[in-house]
């Protein structure tokens, strides 16, 4: 089963034939992702790594019946490559796209919320199901398929935590990357219950940092629909008041955003929280026991 | 990218928002001129720091003659304030205050909107007001399809304006004050205080405004106005370089790949009793010259004692990080001298990576997981720094 990314999905790739795209297309498809097209205006007719190129993803999508677009559009054309693939009739479209200007995330939410169009990122690594498909920019070798939902705002502290699992034994059902962008498509709270649905998962790591209150907002939601053992870890308790971090999303504003708050709020709620990213394999094995 | 005061009402005067009329000065020489310009007293003397708290710190003064002004405008070009030093003073026409307003737009992450802000508790910290007494803000989401519509402003406007006429007024400035956010790409505009004055007009007292670093693309006119008196400088050369950094006060120079894992680095540090001295995302690139930059930037601080670079090779290979380190670290060697500096490199080919590393000569110790590297670290540094 696994969420998001599973055997029905079929890739269309946007900005295919840029410096990122063209690479990473190499790797999801040697990964056994079905990468079936890849869109860049003005280059249609061309050949990527074997996938016909289209000028539009409308074309892509009807030629091909690519059902899931993952962008590698650079940031001032992204929020509208996001918005063709809406209305092209992908179902999933994953940004990986960093930079994207918070107005055109602001403007473009609503649009894929009347249309019901699932965005995860931008600004994220993508979305990993071990050993059936990545959609994105994950390293493929240190995953393996077993029971553990991950969900992270960072891409490097995903692969540093997956790998532990991994080493341990403990392989996962499905990774998700959610972007480290203060306004994002898919929160928390839409992957907790996503993952709680999932007969695939019986656990779910939770890894969150400084910036905004989803962490509050998804340690809430926990205490009142999920069942399944969470165990979270937050990154950003040694970071500074009104300094962005790297991602756009991860400042302490207005005192708000602590890791302190995001940490109390999950225990709180019964959330095991790891103290350092190493620890988080450990008390997976211990939820799992 | 922060606009402050002067910067916020050049800006917003310049979008046709009624603002206080000043002066901005540099030093004596400006600042009498000034005060020949303007020809009316009182005036208000305004530090121009990119913090908060300049009143309590003594950076605002009033000056009812030009001598006291002469006087205080000096005093206060000649102060530090939270260890930032003064370099730019704006001489201020001062209003006759009737009341004062809190107006803002700001950027709501939960509910994904801009959401306008009011509140008739102005010229006070608005985070005090929502703590102390919610109801006294009001709080409207923008939708930024539609915009805000004429009614909406009104609704709000005769919330905060007791007077029926200053409410139409002050409806046209929560329009004003919408207009600006969206057309500066901004996610902060805050006027605080709009201040109704004896002539009943309504006037931009303080302004802050909080661009978006990632539409600044859009605005190179507003990019210019980047104030370099205050600017990190540090913190922009790293920017220029592809390099995401923050000083802090420790001993422990972080160099790590990745934000999250940059942050998280920095905890495990703590956690092991050491103290960071930087947060440092190098990138997805191991490429040489940045290596080069980003410890070029962190040995600027004499008190780091140790580096740790903790890298995660996911999609690039270690072999070729590390191919990308040596190099690095052949360069900057006389720099590093009686710097250890400890290596944590997983991913692809990381066994090679480490061997590589272990063998290249240089005085690196490579360890094996992100926990080790930092005992390591902090043993290096001597415990608590």
């Amino acid at each position: 089963m696994a969420i998001l990314v599973t055997e029905a999905t079929r890739v269309v790739v946007q900005g295919i034939t840029g410096r990122d795209g063209s690479f990473h297309t190499r790797l999801m498809k040697a990964y056994g992702t079905p990468v079936v097209a890849g869109v860049t205006p003005g280059k249609g007719g061309q050949e990527v790594e074997g996938i016909p190129v289209f000028d539009t993803v409308r074309e892509a999508v009807e030629q091909t019946g690519a059902n899931t677009s993952v962008i590698f559009v650079p940031a001032p054309f992204a929020a509208d490559a996001i918005l063709e693939a809406a209305s092209a009739g992908v179902e999933l479209v994953v940004a990986i796209t960093e930079g994207i200007p918070v107005h055109d995330m602001l403007r473009i939410m609503p649009i894929l919320r009347e249309k019901g169009v699932r965005l995860v990122g931008p600004n994220c690594p993508g979305i990993m199901t071990p050993g059936v498909a990545k959609v994105g920019i994950m390293p493929g070798q240190i995953f393996t398929p077993g029971p553990v939902g991950v969900i992270s705002r960072s891409g490097t502290l995903t692969y540093e935590v997956v790998a532990a699992l991994t080493r341990k034994g403990i392989g996962q059902s499905t990774a998700v990357g959610i972007g480290g962008d203060p306004i994002i498509g898919t929160r928390y709270i839409d992957l907790l219950k996503m993952f709680e649905d999932d007969p695939d998962t019986r656990a779910i790591v939770l890894i969150g940092e400084i910036g905004g209150t989803d962490e509050q907002d998804a340690a809430a939601y926990i205490r009142d629909h999920i069942t399944k053992p969470v165990v979270a870890f937050v990154a950003g308790r040694t970071a500074p008041p009104e300094k962005r971090m790297g991602h756009a999303g991860a400042i302490i504003s207005g005192g708000e955003g602590t890791a302190e708050e995001k940490i109390r709020a999950f225990e709180a709620v019964g959330v095991k929280v790891a103290a350092i990213p190493a620890e988080v394999a450990d008390l997976i094995a211990e939820v799992l026991s | 990218m922060k606009l402050i005061e002067y910067q916020a009402k050049e800006v917003l005067s310049s979008l046709g928002f009624p603002v206080q009329t000043g002066i901005l000065v540099h030093n004596e020489e400006e600042l009498a001129r000034a005060l020949d310009q303007l020809q009316t007293y009182p005036v208000v003397l305004k530090a121009q720091v990119p913090v908060g708290g300049r009143g309590k710190a003594g950076g605002i003064k009033l000056a009812s003659t030009r001598e006291e002004a002469l006087e205080k405008g000096r005093a206060i070009l000649s102060m530090e304030i939270k260890g930032i030093p003064v370099r730019k003073l704006l001489v201020a026409v001062a209003v006759d205050i009737q009341k004062e307003y809190y107006t803002g737009i700001v950027l709501d992450r939960r509910n994904q909107t801009l959401t306008l802000m009011v509140s008739p508790e102005g010229g006070v910290d608005i985070e005090e007001v929502a703590r102390t007494h919610p109801e006294a803000i009001q709080k409207l989401p923008v939708s930024m399809r539609d915009g805000l519509a004429d009614f909406q402003a009104r609704e709000l406007a005769f919330w905060l304006f007791d007077d029926r006429k200053l409410a139409l007024k002050g409806a046209r400035i929560l329009k004003a004050l919408f207009h600006a956010a969206r057309t500066l790409d901004a996610t902060l505009v805050e006027i605080n205080p709009l201040v109704l004055d004896a002539q009943g007009e309504l006037v931009a007292v303080d302004a802050k405004i909080l661009l978006d670093d990632n539409a600044l693309f859009r605005h190179p006119d507003l990019e210019r106005r980047r104030d370099m008196d205050y600017e990190n400088r540090e913190e922009l050369e790293a920017r220029e370089a592809g390099l995401s950094f923050v000083r802090l006060d420790g001993n422990i120079g972080c160099c790590v790949n990745g934000a999250g894992l940059a942050m998280a680095t920095m905890d495990v540090i703590k956690y092991y009793g050491g103290e960071p001295a930087n947060f440092l995302d190098i990138g997805g690139s191991s490429r040489p010259e940045k290596v080069v930059k980003a410890l070029d930037i962190i040995l600027r601080d004499p008190r780091v004692k140790v580096i740790y670079f903790n890298i995660f090779g996911g999609i690039t290979r270690c072999d070729d990080v590390a191919r990308g380190l040596i190099q690095a670290f052949e360069q900057m060697k006389t720099k590093l001298e009686g710097k250890p500096v400890v290596i944590r490199l997983t991913g692809t080919n990381e066994a090679e990576a480490r061997s590589m590393l272990a063998s290249s000569g240089l005085p690196l110790i490579t360890v094996e997981t992100m926990a080790e590297g930092a005992q390591k670290a902090v043993e290096l540094a001597g415990g608590t720094a």
